[in-house]
């Protein structure tokens, strides 16, 4: 690679060679630029730091003590079974709720969007181009002019206060099916799907055996932001739910913040500051242990024109 | 992607039978997305628009109103403050959180940083919070009582931060918003730079261009699409801001009006105020204005492209 350097401009030094290699060598590593950026890194993780710190208190020291460094008493354990037991166990109920939502909506988002983008970008059909212009105008449309006549069509029929209300619109992802039309376009070789039709394979047969595994990785990736997006949910179930019952995590770790300003009723910040920690660990968790996916799902199709 | 020979042939031989089933084994693939999509996307948009055309009276019951709940939304001040409110927030945060997301890609994609795995992970992990605990968290922050603000205050004794003073809110829901969002821009952005040929690098290094040099000529018109759907995305979600200045409202409810954006106060109108033919108005108009706005983007974005 170097043997070609001369092309430019004879450079017969060797120091000014090595000068000029040092200087653009893109192995070197940055001292200052690490600093900089690790400012950025601290932002990111100064309020779950601080949520981690928090959730060790007491309510009395989370008035009094320093927020960024742990209290006089350490609470975490018993704040955590607080948080489990408060109100006869809601907060499990809670946390179940959301686990059904994300299991069955965002599968659901999942399944759809897969089998969408695979057919959108790889069979020609009748009114294909209307399909995606159609599907990709929705994605300006904002999610209140759809939450409001939702809610109403929806409590026609008796589906408000069901956890369908919440699940049916959880099932369309455009931003997961655009994902999987790139990436399946680029991961699935025509000529693959050509052999097995020649071998008398069903379309249905070389979907599942064949295309699906090719598109693994693109998977994925929908379903991590697919669970994301349901288990962070909140607009929605907040217009559709009014039994706390049927609430998400989201939703009832709102409603225990606003026992503090309800007239008559004790504040319980310490639960809902264990209560948050409680709720971002397991997604959290799911990032990490699946980052290989997301990476390489996003990497080959996320963002091409 | 590049044309096989076998991706070509069958386009060179007339195979009409195959070509039938095809197109119906395709339907078969998209069709149930398109059937949830019908009933969760077009059905409540048609509705909508129904909805804005009329109007529900104590005397006379659901009527016919043409385009009356427009008018009315446009001489609204509540409405107006509302969208104004969003409108600046979208001038002044989503610059900020692209340059932060653009500058961190490029610098983690550069290969000059110690670690960059973990910088990657850790900028993006604050998208897998949810709204509401980013929300409290920073609200609870924020707060005088319990919060570091406070905190800091005491340290220096005086009481200039006060992140949940009218002045400043704005200013900290943006905080909040960018905290979110950041990483998962700063992700498309480097995924975008992932797919550039390192061979452009090594024949631009050859010609002594030098880092800001590649960045300018070689990485930004390359990263042009990615910037593109970053900005549309975050124009859409500034328009919908409703989750950060809701939970907000639960700790400081006086200063955040029930119309604190465009948003909120379609949610008030509907589920407080019971006006749903006025909040479906609302909404459409706050539809048509992302989706004009994010297409002017979007042809902007194309035709300088093309220069």
């Amino acid at each position: 690679m170097t043997a070609v350097a001369p092309r430019t401009r004879a450079l017969p030094l060797q120091a000014a060679a090595t000068k000029r290699r040092r200087k653009y060598d893109p192995t070197r590593r940055s001292v200052a630029l690490t600093i900089v950026m690790s400012l950025l890194l601290i932002y990111s993780l100064l309020p779950l730091f601080w949520l981690v710190i928090n959730s060790t208190k007491t309510q009395e020291d989370l008035f009094g003590t320093f927020g960024l460094w742990f209290g006089n008493d350490f609470a975490l354990f018993d704040n955590i079974g607080q948080t489990l037991t408060y109100n006869n166990g809601i907060f499990l109920r809670w946390l179940g709720n959301t686990v059904m939502y994300v299991v069955i909506g965002a599968g659901g988002a999942t399944i759809l969007a897969t089998a969408a983008g695979y057919g959108l970008a790889k069979y020609q059909f009748p009114g294909r181009r209307a399909v995606f212009a159609i599907v990709l105008g929705a994605v300006a449309v904002p999610g209140t002019a759809l939450a409001v006549p939702t809610f109403l069509m929806f409590s026609q029929v008796g589906l408000t206060n069901t956890p369908l209300s919440v699940i049916i619109p959880s099932l369309i992802s455009p931003f997961g099916l655009y994902l999987m039309w790139v990436y399946a376009a680029d991961a699935i070789p025509t000529e693959l799907l050509e052999a097995a039709r020649m071998d008398g394979a069903s379309e249905a047969r070389i979907f599942f055996t064949i295309s699906m595994k090719l598109l693994t990785p693109g998977i994925v990736t929908v379903l991590l932001f697919a669970v994301v997006a349901t288990w962070n949910n909140y607009f929605l179930p907040l217009i559709m739910l009014s039994d706390p019952q049927w609430y998400p995590l989201t939703l009832g770790l709102n409603q225990w913040n606003l026992q503090a300003i309800g007239v008559g009723s004790t504040p319980i910040f310490n639960l809902v500051i264990t209560g948050s920690l409680l709720t971002i660990v397991p997604i959290i968790a799911i990032f990490l242990v699946l980052q290989r996916y997301w990476q390489s799902g996003l990497g080959a199709g996320g963002v091409k024109e | 992607m590049t044309a096989t020979p076998a991706s070509v042939l069958p386009l060179a031989r007339p195979n009409k039978p195959r070509k039938a089933k095809a197109s119906f084994a395709g339907w078969g693939f998209v069709g149930p997305f398109m059937l949830v999509f019908a009933l969760v996307f077009l059905a409540p948009v048609a509705y909508s628009i129904y909805l804005s055309m009329f109007r529900n009276q104590l005397i006379g019951g659901n009527a016919f109103v043409g385009f009356d709940n427009y008018v009315r939304a446009f001489n609204d001040p509540q409405f107006w403050d509302g969208l104004l409110r969003v409108a600046s927030f979208l001038a002044v945060q989503v610059p900020i959180m692209l340059i932060i997301a653009l500058v961190a890609a490029l610098a983690i994609d550069s290969a000059r940083m110690y670690a960059s795995n973990v910088f990657r992970i850790v900028i993006f992990l604050p998208y897998a919070v949810p709204a509401v605990v980013a929300a409290l968290m920073w609200g609870f922050m924020y707060s005088d009582r319990l919060g570091l603000a406070g905190n800091i205050n005491d340290l220096i004794g005086s009481d200039v931060l006060a992140p949940l003073s009218p002045q400043w809110l704005l200013v900290s829901i943006g905080n909040i918003v960018t905290w979110e969002f950041a990483g998962y821009n700063m992700l498309i952005f480097y995924a975008a730079l992932r797919t550039i040929s390192t061979d452009l690098y090594e024949a631009a290094a050859l010609d002594g261009a030098n880092q800001f040099r590649i960045i300018r000529s070689i990485k930004l018109p390359a990263l042009r699409p990615a910037i593109i759907i970053s900005i549309i995305f975050s124009i859409i979600g500034s328009f919908q801001l409703f989750n950060e200045p809701n939970i907000l409202r639960g700790i400081v409810p006086n200063l955040i009006s029930t119309f604190y954006t465009p948003n909120m106060y379609a949610y008030n109108l509907s589920f407080t105020g019971q006006q749903f033919n006025y909040a479906a108005t609302v909404a459409i108009i706050m539809g048509v204005v992302t989706a004009v706005i994010a297409y002017i983007v979007q042809l902007r974005g194309n035709r300088a492209g093309q220069r």
